[in-house]
């Protein structure tokens, strides 16, 4: 296998993808958080003081266990790793924990956030309360109004929620909505972004914070079985969760899986699947691939899951791509709404709608994983109550 | 006379008139595509120096509301950078033409085509504020020989080893006057003037200055301290409160701030 070079370089690249496109107001702001980051990463009283708040605050290490019955239903073995079990109830917070606390030792006052559905903006305030910071969360207003339990948990937890009407008022305008903020505060201001994404080094450092999760995974699958497994499979929005479980198995002899939304179906043209697309873009400050029309107008995404609801995804997944390191593909809404139930029926576990994308590639391939003699290890990125009101609703209220 | 020379010649010929060019921004599409050649001679009559022709994209992040609803307003009609392209080969104008718009649609096109239609268009600069100096700097010389100037950034925030490299750009250096996105604001920030100090200690390039200005006071006070003065939102704001007759406010807009240089 070709070895996967240490990306990205000092210009943020990722081979052909990365970079830093944002305004010049910013370049000193994502020059300093690029030293102070490298500092931090290389000083262990950051690290000690890091690791101790996942493990003593959030609740890692996180479990890794056989998950028996899907097992017996598919026929071969298969694996969770339950990042729903983290504090807040995915592995958002791993990534929030590390921004906020960097945040803090670099001395700024003030932290805003983007966040779709609130899981982002919800582990965002979590770390803000947690360090006495005060957190400040855009979110588009119909998501303000469909998720009043999350708004009201940021409220809660100290921070203020501003709701984007801007453009299409999802999260691709949100996103807008607090860089514009983060270029008229940014003397002041810590810009917490929420997954693989934006401009050098957030692609870097928000990948970093989340391989704790493929780190933990190594070893506790190799202590489990004395190997590895032959396929990881996560689900890929932005793709944090992802890149998190991937990046420490990137050398390993092991079959990565990234999961897209595939929505009503990919050629309805209501989808979230930017990578089996493969439009190269510019978005957000970086260079990766983009759902968009002939002339670069950014298109819409659509997913029943609102964490997959983006129409960029990470240079590096990109990148996991152009070399072919990793294998993209998608799941529709209604395959995604199968395995919601199967998790929920053969596990006691609810997923989140993002991580049962994930669930459904591994049910919709098993006659080929089966033939295969897969070892399947499956990131549980979320929990799936927050889904449920909108499951129940999809599927027409109860009968 | 090459099209980036005429972009000097438009600070020269200010300069000898002993005042800052004005710059004047539209967005093509607002109030809709067909008004782009009456507003550009408009413009022109009212006394621009050169003219900023913004092609809408659906995530204009540098922008403030005014300009975003500017930008959407003429993507919900379903302009086109080719059309754009088209609109403004067709103009008979004697002031350079800068484009301004955002990354995506250049990579999109191809960035060596779309700086070569730009120029096929009688476009003489362009204006990406998501593309900063380091993304850029590569493409600045060979655009220039294409006669496009890849117009440089100074914000308040610029380092001095940023102010040094763009120096050795083309054009002009476009100077927002404050840390944020375009918009009217209230007065003209303190900062103006040390920065635009600051930035001549740097470069002989021409240094222009926008964001946030909006009345003739404030534009006047500007051209104390700049080489030219750059107006969007104030101006996209006036043809949004009389979009019938556009060109009429275009023109009676720029004649009363050019009469306050």
């Amino acid at each position: 296998m070709e070895r996967v070079k240490a990306m990205p370089d000092n210009a943020g690249r990722f081979g052909p993808f990365g970079g830093q496109y944002v305004p010049e107001t910013l370049i000193p702001a994502l020059n300093e958080l690029t030293s102070a980051y490298v500092q931090a990463k290389a000083d262990t009283s950051f690290q000690r003081e890091w690791m101790d708040l996942l493990k003593d605050y959030v609740g890692r290490p996180t479990p890794l266990r056989q998950a028996y019955r899907v097992t017996k239903e598919l026929g071969f073995p298969v694996y969770l790793k339950r990042e729903d079990l983290n504090h807040t109830g995915a592995h958002k917070i791993n990534n929030t924990m590390g921004q906020v606390l960097l945040a803090s030792r670099m001395g700024k006052t003030r932290i805003i956030a983007e966040t779709g559905a609130g899981q982002h903006g919800v582990a965002t305030a979590t770390a803000a309360a947690l360090f006495g910071l005060k957190a400040e969360v855009y979110m588009g207003a119909e998501d303000v109004k469909r998720q009043a339990l999350n708004v009201y948990r940021m409220r809660l937890l100290g921070a203020q929620v501003h709701a984007v009407n801007a453009g299409t008022s999802t999260l691709k305008d949100t996103t807008n909505e607090a860089i514009r903020d983060w270029v008229t505060n940014v003397r002041d201001t810590f810009y917490v972004i929420g997954s693989v994404v934006g401009p050098h080094p957030y692609p870097m450092m928000v990948r970093d914070f989340q391989s704790v999760i493929g780190r933990e995974a190594r070893g506790q699958f190799r202590r489990l079985t004395g190997g590895f497994p032959t396929h990881i499979v996560a689900p890929v929005g932005g793709g944090s969760n992802s890149m998190g479980i991937f990046y420490p198995f990137r050398q390993d002899p092991v079959a990565l899986i990234g999961v897209e939304a595939a929505g009503k179906g990919i050629d309805t043209g209501h989808h979230a699947a930017t990578i089996t697309k493969a439009e190269r873009g510019i978005l957000h400050g970086s260079l990766s691939y983009l759902l968009q029309d002939e002339d670069g107008q950014v298109q819409p995404a659509h997913s029943i899951s609102a964490g997959l609801d983006y129409p960029g995804v990470g240079p590096e997944h990109a990148y996991f791509h152009h070399i072919g390191r990793a294998q993209y593909v998608s799941i529709t809404d209604d395959e995604a709404l199968r395995a919601f139930h199967h998790l929920a029926e053969w596990e006691g576990i609810i997923p989140a709608l993002e991580s049962a994308h994930a669930v459904a590639w591994v049910i919709k391939n098993c006659d080929a994983l089966r033939e295969q003699k897969a070892r399947v290890l499956i990131n549980l990125s979320g929990r799936g109550d927050k889904d449920v009101d909108a499951v129940l609703e999809y599927e027409g209220g109860l009968q | 006379m090459t099209t980036t020379a005429s972009i000097q010649e438009a600070f020269d010929c200010s300069r000898a008139q002993k005042r800052a060019a004005l710059i004047p921004y539209i967005t093509a599409g607002y109030p809709n595509l067909a008004q782009l050649e009456p507003l550009v001679h408009a413009l022109e009559d009212g006394g621009a120096d050169l003219i900023e022709i913004g092609i809408p994209f659906s995530d204009p992040l540098a922008d403030g509301p005014i300009l975003q609803k500017a930008a959407s307003q003429a993507l919900e009609q379903g302009v086109k950078v080719q059309q754009v392209l088209d609109a403004v080969a067709r103009l008979k104008v004697a002031v350079p033409l800068l484009f301004l718009t955002y990354i995506n649609l250049v990579y999109r096109r191809g960035i060596e085509e779309f700086i070569r239609d730009s120029h096929q268009a009688g476009i003489s600069g362009l204006i990406i504020p998501d593309w900063p100096w380091n993304e850029s700097a590569r493409y600045q010389d060979w655009a220039y020989r294409e006669g496009i100037a890849l117009i440089p950034f100074a914000a308040p925030t610029s380092t001095d080893h940023h102010l040094d490299a763009i120096a050795k750009g083309h054009g002009f250096v476009y100077t927002v006057s404050v840390t944020g996105v375009t918009g009217m604001r209230t007065k003209v920030d303190a900062g103006v003037e040390p920065l635009v100090q600051r930035i001549r200690q740097h470069t002989t390039l021409p240094i222009a200055v926008g964001f946030g200005i909006s009345t003739p006071e404030q534009a006047r006070q500007t051209g104390m301290v700049a080489d030219g003065v750059i107006v969007g939102s104030a101006l996209v704001q006036a043809l949004m409160d009389r979009p019938d007759q556009a060109p009429e406010v275009a023109e009676r807009f720029v004649r009363t701030l050019r009469n306050a240089l």
